[in-house]
């Protein structure tokens, strides 16, 4: 008998249709991968097998975990299973635990609530648990609080949670996708130990194919609240038959074409910038301390040259793209755009601000909801010298039908459009001023593979008709290698590797590269070629 | 938490400082004599320099200031230009009656918005929520001095469980005080309650979304449980604040409320002494009450810190 079998599982959420008939297996000590794009259905297949489902939802069909029906259970009988049989982790690290609780009063909470035993149990219980999830208290102390822990250190501590009571089943949602390349391969291998060794079954989501296919034994696809293709991991990429999956598979591997020529005059140089913060004293008249961000980094980006910059968080690669922004002024060192410094005294340079601009990750959370898309766009206008009326309504409606949109969206609001949309309209705000030099700060992490594989082609084709030049700041290695001609990598505040992007990444020679090219999950050779 | 308690009480001590500056300056600032604003137009020549030389006003500035604060400082707060008697004594007499009267009604604000306020984020969305919403928008509507008369009307007209006004004063027993702030305690809170239940809704209805919720439920945990043990310690920073806010009100802002029940409040201490242009007591209840202000805040400043880890570190 199967662990989990989903059978024909349906879902509407106050009548709109979310879950089409949606079957899985999994087995007990196995791995079953879901993939698919967001709004897919893969986290609501999951919160389904929880019962944690929104208000007004209604799922039809069976869901049995080891024969029996979760769906005809109370939601009574339910607090006893979840936690207990069934444990879940899930995308966002910080925010998932309570930031109130000490680690240890968490982890021991899912013990007490489900067992009666005295708390000095609990606690030894949790303990073990949070060795298990290999944050071994005698270097964590349980007493801490969520705060004083990293990204990946807290999804450890919502592994320890998951897992405190040995459930049968674990759902792991997007676990990885908030966390560093080095941090998630830790986390990934962490998870894949647990369910060899404890037997455990494991339902991985991820929007990432890489990802699964290096983890799964089996892989669904979904799309559209149906799944529309699943196979063993091993043959289902090279076998896969539907459209669907073909093209999440080309979208995800995908290069975009380039042809811009990159001559040799420089664009951007960076001299020797230093930028550090001043901390809080350690006691009210202590000395202040000092951390150092950026350590004297140097480099050069030719004029239409696309040049990565990739590093793991607190690396210090945004304080650098805040300093050639001319956001905040550097210590020491020089920043200067086609010779002209990014800062004149203290003051930043209009002149070179209007020459240079930016596209930020987060689509949903940087344009203001309350204006018109056109005056989003025009934005960047305040750069320029006054620019007639007419004028500035022609160079927004050139810029929206540059990036792939038409001339009437300039009279809509920005809730009316999509993630990828979005992308492009903040994109449209960047060219207004026609620019030399568009910095893209993690520009399409946060987009589906697809989405982003149209923003990647978009961009590149920009480039070509403008003579853009790139500074592309990423997490993503396999979007930095598609996109980049030449790339920077940056650990502790230093450029520790730099060259052409192919011979980076075949060959590192720094070890924090190898390291970094080692953890990032990549599809088989077979496929991605 | 002891270098924030410090450095908190150094802000406390700088901000009574700076407020101590200011009021001084706001008084000084008023056009012409302060002598004669308050003997008013008519006074005799002579009448006024006695008063200017009680006020210390042929003195320079700086000085009066530092004598000002230094009688501050002492418990002495000067002589009431009116009454001819000690400010401190009066300001004394009156804090026996507004501090229990604030206090108490604090109390019923709390007692009345906290379960009231739980209570409806519980049930989001049910007619009992609606209901209370409903009643909420009510309290906040309701003019507090009308209904403190419906109630005189109905509680000490109609069935004479309470007298209509006046204090009984804290030597004729415990019982008999609180019995004569019952009714201005219920009629300022209120509008208080309604306000503070509503932003407990609010701020759990805030907390109850977000993701460590869910991770709570997915442990095992009842909607109920997730509420009581991880939502409602982390709804309580805005609840604090709105709580820090209403005490600093209730303390000097029942001036209708102590008119309409007789009471010798601050409230109205302050009201006489503005219409009677007696500058020392006005001075001196102002301070006071800014200290209370700034007090209450520095409480509050501490209690957020008891509630969230995060802001100790700070």
């Amino acid at each position: 008998m199967n662990l989990l079998d989903i059978r024909n599982l349906s879902l509407a959420i106050h009548g709109t249709p979310i879950l089409h008939d949606v079957s899985l297996t999994l087995e007990a000590g196995r791995i079953l991968g879901v993939i698919g794009e967001s709004g897919s259905g893969k986290s609501m297949t999951a919160f389904s097998t929880m019962q944690l489902l929104p208000q007004g939802a209604e799922p039809t069909g069976q869901i049995l975990l080891d024969g029996q029906d979760i769906l005809t259970r109370t939601e009574r009988d339910m607090c006893s299973v979840r936690g207990r049989e069934i444990g879940m982790v899930f995308q966002e690290p910080m925010t998932a635990l309570n930031p109130l609780k000490r680690i240890g009063d968490q982890v021991a909470e899912t013990i007490t609530q489900h067992e009666r035993v005295p708390r000095r149990t609990a606690m030894e219980r949790a303990a073990e648990a949070l060795r298990r999830a290999e944050l071994p208290p005698e270097k964590f102390p349980m007493s801490r609080f969520p705060h004083e822990l990293s990204g990946g250190q807290r999804q450890r501590v919502v592994i320890a949670m998951a897992i405190a009571l040995r459930p049968r089943l674990l759902i792991a949602d997007e676990p990885t996708t908030a966390l560093d390349v080095t941090t998630q391969a830790q986390i990934l291998a962490l998870l894949k130990k647990l369910v060899r060794e404890e037997g455990m079954g494991l339902m991985m989501i991820s929007h990432d194919l890489a990802v699964v296919a290096d983890m799964a034994d089996e892989i669904a696809i979904m799309q559209k609240g149906r799944v529309v293709e699943t196979g063993p991991a091993e043959t289902l990429f090279r076998e896969m038959q539907h459209p669907y999956s073909k093209a999440l598979l080309a979208a995800s591997t995908h290069a975009p074409e380039r042809g811009a020529e990159v001559a040799e005059t420089p664009l951007l140089e960076v001299r020797k910038v230093r930028r550090s913060y001043a901390l809080p004293a350690k006691t009210p008249f202590g000395a202040r301390r000092e951390i150092e961000a950026v350590k004297g980094v140097s480099f050069t980006l030719k004029r239409g040259e696309s040049l990565g910059l990739v590093g793991e968080s607190g690396c210090g690669k945004s304080t650098l793209t805040r300093a050639i922004l001319g956001l905040e002024e550097v210590q020491s060192g020089e920043i200067a755009l086609a010779g002209a410094p990014v800062f004149t005294g203290h003051k930043p340079n209009p002149e070179v601000r209007r020459k240079m601009q930016v596209v930020f990750q987060d689509p949903y959370g940087s344009f203001n909801p309350r204006h018109r898309v056109a005056r989003l766009v025009a934005e960047p206008f305040h750069l320029l010298p006054d620019t007639p009326r007419a004028e500035r309504d022609r160079a927004v409606a050139e810029a929206l039908e540059a990036v792939g949109l038409s001339a009437a969206d300039g009279a809509k609001y920005i809730h009316e459009f999509s993630g990828g949309q979005r992308q492009r309209i903040a994109i449209a705000r960047a060219l207004i001023t026609r620019p030399e030099l568009i910095l893209l700060d993690e520009a399409v992490s946060a987009l589906d593979v697809q989405v982003r594989a149209q923003i990647l082609d978009l961009l590149a084709d920009l480039s070509d008709r403008f003579g853009l030049s790139y500074l592309f700041i990423s997490h993503d290695l396999s979007v930095v290698r598609s996109i980049t001609d030449r790339v920077l990598v940056m650990k502790s505040g230093e450029i520790v590797e730099e060259g052409p992007t192919e011979q980076v990444f075949d060959s590192p020679q720094h070890p924090y590269t190898q390291a970094l090219v080692a953890a990032a999950p990549v599809l088989p050779d077979d496929v991605a070629a | 938490m002891l270098r924030f308690t410090l450095t908190r009480l150094l802000s406390l001590c700088l901000s009574l400082a700076v407020a101590s500056v200011v009021i001084f300056a706001a008084i000084e600032v008023l056009p012409g004599d302060p002598a004669s604003i308050m003997l008013g137009v008519n006074a005799q020549p002579d009448t006024l320099a006695a008063l200017r030389a009680e006020l210390g006003l042929d003195q320079p500035m700086a000085a009066r200031y530092l004598d000002w604060i230094g009688g501050l400082l002492r418990g002495d707060f000067g002589i009431s230009y009116t009454y001819r008697t000690p400010v401190v004594e009066m300001i004394g007499d009156r804090l026996a009656v507004s501090l229990p009267l604030a206090l108490f009604s604090l109390a019923l604000t709390i007692v009345i918005a906290f379960p009231v306020g739980i209570w409806a984020a519980a049930r989001r969305g049910s007619v009992a929520d609606v209901a209370i919403m409903g009643l909420t928008q009510l309290g906040v509507a309701i003019p507090n001095f009308w209904f403190a008369m419906l109630m005189v009307l109905v509680f000490a007209i109609n069935l004479q469980w309470f007298s209509a006004g006046g204090f009984a004063g804290w030597d004729a027993g415990l019982f008999p005080a609180l019995k004569s702030l019952t009714l201005p305690a219920i009629a300022l809170a209120l509008p208080q309650a309604s306000i503070l239940a509503r932003v407990m809704r609010s701020a759990l209805l805030d907390t109850l979304s977000e993701d460590f919720i869910r991770t709570a439920r997915a442990k095992g945990l009842s909607r109920r449980e997730a509420l009581w043990r991880h939502a409602l310690r982390n709804a309580l920073i805005p609840v604090l604040t709105i709580i820090g806010m209403q005490f600093s009100f209730l303390l000097a802002g029942g001036i209708i409320i102590e008119n309409v029940f007789y009471l010798p409040g601050l409230g109205r201490l302050i009201f006489q002494a503005i219409s009677a242009r007696d500058l020392i007591v006005v001075e001196s209840v102002v301070m006071l009450l800014v200290f209370a202000v700034i007090v209450v805040n520095f409480l509050v400043e501490l209690a957020y810190a008891a509630v969230d880890p995060r802001l100790r570190a700070r």
